[in-house]
């Protein structure tokens, strides 16, 4: 379960180009549970998740991660929670290139000092999973959107993670692309992950999947549905 | 690109300036350990042989003998040639044995005819016995091995007098206080000790290394920008990348220690090859590009191959004084980048 308690999140404060970009903000994301947090572009959407994924700190307010209060520990501590518990899915894919499929896939679990042979395993079966096997040993900047995606997916599974963060993870796909990854989502969730998806592609928001949707605009919450 | 080349550079002076210092060490090695001069009003002039016994009456002294050599200017060429008579085994009269550089600016061989202008006038027609091997051409290149009648034929020297002498010692120790004794006994002679000759060659070949050091000075301050551009920051790739590593969960110095080995493996790498490249330059091209500055300007460059010397201090201080900064330079900015929040390192790269 992840809950925010007043979280505000300023840019700039103090500063003439101060920007607000989320309001205080309360909200409860329930475990095991498939969420969209959908809003036009710039609404605020993705400081939420970065608020929620240990990326920021937020400006005041207080943010709990399967009952642990985040806000206050110090980097380290942060950065082992954001490994540890969260898998992450970018908009840009944000593979690095020059790196294969399959180091793209392992780079999350380098800093927990597991052998490589052992994360490779684990990668093979993720690759296995997403049948991209044979595109493992490529590199990243010869793949297709799709491709890529799923890369992008099994990069944000090897630390087995409770929670899984997608931001408009759905902007570079056809439809076809997007029906496939909300499957995958589903199955993600059906495994007992939490997914939290922000996006304002009705491909996302209205599949069946999706068990609650926040509606954000303007760094505040205005609705919800579902 | 720039890495690469200031090692190899920087490396190939080193290299060729520690490898001449180290041949002419060794060529020096063979020389006598004490050479006597006569100086009139401060110039060299001809040392009468009668001084020999009163050298060879000092304690000490093993043996001594008068030298004669003299530089030729030949002006067909316009080179200066050293001619010698050499101590044992000099060449009947009317022969000669040249340098490998003499034979190749002359274009002579055996049996050709060298001419050489007469104290007293007229033309001495010498010919060419043989060329000295190339093995010692780094003194050799410029040698004309001639016999005593010969040598007096072209510089008109007397007969009593010698060009210098040369003595060898029993006890190396014994060397300064038996040049005094000498200085004491021929107060119109000079005393120069293999010793000094090996520092005089050290000076000279270090002084053009500098020399050589200082016009690299360019290529070290473009080194300088390089590295500071790396240091005042990071292209947009390097950023989004540390974005992204930050993002999926490394720690800072997990950034700084990827960062640094990164930064270890380029510099080493350009270091073992700018370093490899040079030995390459010096060794198997005879320093092509550094020859002029570090052998001298001549007509009659003598050709030789030096032999392979390292000088491992040398090596080291390069090492120091490219790898560690270049290094540093890479630590700083990923430290910058990796020490702010993933999503303001990702906010501008959306």
């Amino acid at each position: 379960m992840i809950a925010l308690d007043r979280a505000r999140k300023v840019f700039g404060q103090g500063r003439p180009n101060e920007f607000t970009a989320l309001h205080e903000t309360s909200l409860l994301i329930e475990a095991d549970r498939m969420t969209v947090i959908r809003g036009p572009s710039g609404s605020g959407k993705t400081t939420l998740l970065s608020l929620i994924g240990c990326m920021a700190r937020p400006t005041s307010g207080r943010i709990h991660v399967l009952g642990r209060e985040i806000t206050s520990l110090p980097e380290r501590f942060l950065t082992e929670i954001r490994r540890r518990t969260f898998g992450f899915i970018f908009q840009q894919f944000h593979l690095i290139p020059g790196l294969t499929a399959l180091e793209n896939v392992i780079l999350p679990a380098y800093p927990t000092g597991e052998r490589r042979s052992v994360l490779e395993k684990r990668a093979a079966g993720l690759f296995e999973l997403f049948d991209i096997t044979a595109k493992s040993r490529s590199r990243v900047e010869w793949l297709s959107g799709g491709e890529a995606q799923r890369v992008t997916i099994a990069r944000a599974l090897i630390n087995d993670p409770a929670v899984v963060i997608a931001d408009e993870p759905t902007a570079h796909l056809d439809s076809k692309l997007s029906g496939e990854f909300m499957a995958t989502m589903g199955r993600l969730r059906d495994e007992g992950r939490t997914v939290l998806i922000a996006s304002h592609d009705p491909l996302v928001y209205d599949h069946p999947s999706v068990e609650r949707v926040f509606h954000i605009r303007d760094g505040r919450i205005d609705g919800e549905s579902r | 690109m720039v890495y690469i080349l200031l090692v190899f550079l920087m490396a190939s002076v080193m290299l060729a300036t520690s490898a001449i210092r180290k041949e002419a060490s060794l060529v020096l090695r063979e020389a006598p350990e004490m050479v006597i001069q006569r100086t009139v009003a401060g110039r060299q002039d001809p040392i009468p042989l009668s001084y020999l016994d009163q050298i060879r009456d000092i304690p000490g002294v093993m043996s001594c003998e008068g030298r004669l050599w003299g530089y030729y200017y030949d002006p067909v060429v316009g080179a200066n040639y050293t001619l010698l008579v050499p101590g044992s085994g000099e060449p009947a009269p009317g022969t000669i044995t040249i340098g490998p550089g003499v034979a190749r600016t002359r274009t002579s061989g055996p049996g050709d005819i060298v001419e050489f202008k007469k104290v007293a006038g007229g033309i001495l027609e010498l010919e060419v016995a043989s060329i000295l091997p190339d093995r010692s051409e780094l003194v050799s290149s410029d040698l004309v091995l001639v016999s005593p009648e010969d040598f007096r034929a072209v510089f008109g020297s007397a007969p009593g007098l010698a060009t210098d002498i040369v003595a060898r010692v029993a006890n190396p120790r014994e060397l300064v206080t038996i040049a005094e004794k000498i200085a004491g006994r021929l107060p119109d002679t000079r005393i120069i000790l293999r010793d000094e000759m090996l520092r005089t060659y050290d000076a000279v070949f270090s002084w053009r290394g500098g020399i050589l050091a200082l016009l690299l000075l360019g290529v070290m301050l473009a080194f300088v920008i390089v590295s500071w551009d790396k240091a005042s920051g990071l292209s947009p790739e390097e950023r989004r990348e540390i974005g992204v590593l930050k993002a999926v969960g490394w720690e800072t110095s997990d950034v700084i220690l990827m960062k640094f080995w990164e930064g270890a493996v380029v510099s080493l790498s350009a270091f073992s090859l700018g370093v490899l490249l040079a030995y390459v330059h010096v060794f198997f091209f005879s320093a092509r590009l550094f020859a002029p500055v570090l052998k001298g300007w001549a007509v009659l460059y003598p050709q030789f191959r030096l032999i392979p010397f390292v000088d491992v201090s040398q090596l080291t201080a390069l090492f120091f004084l490219t790898v560690v900064p270049y290094a540093v330079a890479t630590i700083v900015p990923s430290w910058r980048a990796s020490v702010t929040d993933p999503d303001a390192v990702m906010k501008g790269l959306r």
